[in-house]
């Protein structure tokens, strides 16, 4: 019995973990053109799973920053130059604003699933 | 004697030969005379045809009209002596040819008075971009104590006193009536059709031979190449509508920071249109250069510290003296073909 009950805990701690480890993506938003590109296309929205990872690649031959004032998030990831990358996990489910303070037209929505 | 003479002439032709390789290798040259636009140049750099208009606000004449009388009557401000027109001057490229702005009881403000000249392209009105379109800009000035200091209220009783503004209204907004609104809207109409004409650099990217001089030709390769001013000054307007703090260390003013608390935009200023900029003096937010040539010098060593927050794009350039040069005359090759602006008579009360 004993045993029977430590065997279903570490089933249920292995399948979690697993699970976890399953849906935590890293996903690579590049800066380009002042705009926000993914998979080669521009994006205004994206949508990730709570404990996600976003990287933030700087693609444009000059200086960008990432920030987020959003009343879920708030990060400030200063300026960087072209090839670097900044991370974010983004754990709380909500949607928050992240835009470049250098271009602001430059502006996309997460949605945090 | 004929030995002495195929001496003379191969060493000529030597130092020439020389004298074509140092050519062939001096950055110069690399802007000569019969260089032309690049394909990148012609698509980057092109003017669009069209002027961008929000759905709700479609230029018509009467609309720009309106505007346009709106824009040049001193009566929009409190003292009636100060209109649009005082301080964005078409004689002065749409500016006032002051350091900073001067405003009501010749109260001298903080910052430049920034031209109109395409603010239809801006995407961020104000230095510190405090609104995004032209119709959220237009009535700040006239409210504001240090501008034009005029109640909005009382504006809108002063204009429909005025039989001929009650026409023109119903003209350009049918069934809208004089409003916050409306004067908002007629006054964007106006700015929106204030675009820049024809350049020398716009026939140069044409391929119009000649259109450009090889100074300013060469100085377009040091913007783009070694100056790297097209970092922020980019594409057709020069814009790349961003904000920057490009190391004007004498004030206190924190630009975009007072806007947007992020700490790179701490004295973090609006990047302006570089068309007619010739034609602007003094530049900068703040007014601190008086000719172009100040702030070539000022890019060139790099900037001054501010707030320790100068734009990492901000470096020492090391240019010549002739490259400076050559930089400034490209800059004078921005000014557009001249504009003949007409001034409207005012409707006046019965």
């Amino acid at each position: 019995m004993k045993t029977a009950t430590i065997y279903n805990i570490l089933l249920v701690i292995t399948t979690t973990v697993l699970a976890l480890g399953a849906e935590a993506a890293e996903i690579t938003v590049l800066q380009q053109d002042k705009s926000f590109v993914k998979d080669g296309e521009q994006i205004e929205v994206l949508t990730v799973k709570a404990g996600d990872t976003i990287n933030f690649q700087n693609d444009d031959p000059f200086f960008h920053n990432v920030f987020c004032l959003s009343d879920l998030e708030t990060f400030d990831l200063g300026s960087y130059p072209k090839g670097e990358s900044k991370p974010v996990k983004f754990d709380k489910p909500g949607v928050v604003e992240v835009e470049c303070a250098i271009h602001p037209q430059m502006y996309m929505e997460v949605t945090v699933e | 004697m004929i030995e002495k003479l195929e001496f003379r002439a191969a060493k000529t032709l030597a130092v020439a030969s020389s004298l074509f390789l140092v050519a062939l290798l001096s950055p110069s040259f690399v802007a000569a005379k019969d260089m032309g636009p690049t394909a990148e140049d012609v698509e980057k750099y092109r003017r669009p045809m069209e002027i961008p208009q929000p759905k709700n606000n479609r230029m018509t004449p009467e609309r720009i009209e309106l505007g346009k009388v709106l824009f040049f009557d001193p009566r929009l401000s409190g003292s009636n002596f100060i209109s649009c027109a005082t301080c964005h001057n078409p004689a002065l490229g749409w500016s006032d040819g002051q350091p900073t702005a001067v405003g009501h009881g010749m109260e001298v403000l903080g910052r430049s008075t920034p031209t109109i000249l395409n603010t239809a392209y801006q995407r961020f009105q104000f230095w510190d971009g405090r609104a995004r379109t032209l119709e959220k800009q237009a009535l700040g000035p006239i409210e504001a104590e240090g501008e034009m200091f005029q109640a909005l209220d009382d504006l809108i009783d002063e204009l429909k006193a005025i039989p001929g503004y009650e026409d023109m209204f119903e003209h350009a907004y049918p069934g809208e009536g004089v409003s916050k609104k409306t004067i908002a809207k007629a006054i964007s109409s106006f700015e929106r059709s204030v675009v820049a004409t024809e350049s020398p650099f716009d026939r140069w990217l044409k391929g119009v031979k000649g259109a450009m001089n090889d100074s300013a030709i060469r100085g377009f390769q040091v913007f783009k190449g070694k100056a790297n001013c097209v970092a922020c000054h980019d594409g057709f307007n020069f814009s790349d509508n961003g904000f920057h703090n490009i190391g004007l260390p004498d004030n206190k003013d924190q630009g975009r920071f007072s806007i947007k608390p992020i700490k790179v935009l701490k004295g973090a200023f609006k990047t302006p249109t570089l068309r007619d900029v010739a034609l602007t003096a003094p530049y900068m937010h703040n007014g601190q250069f008086n000719t172009l040539m100040e702030v070539v010098e000022h890019y060139n060593r790099g900037g001054d510290k501010n707030m320790g927050n100068l734009d990492p794009n901000m470096k020492k350039l090391g240019l010549s003296k002739k490259e400076k040069k050559d930089l400034v005359e490209f800059l004078h090759a921005l000014i557009g073909d001249p504009q003949e602006v007409t001034v409207p008579t005012l409707p006046v009360k019965k």
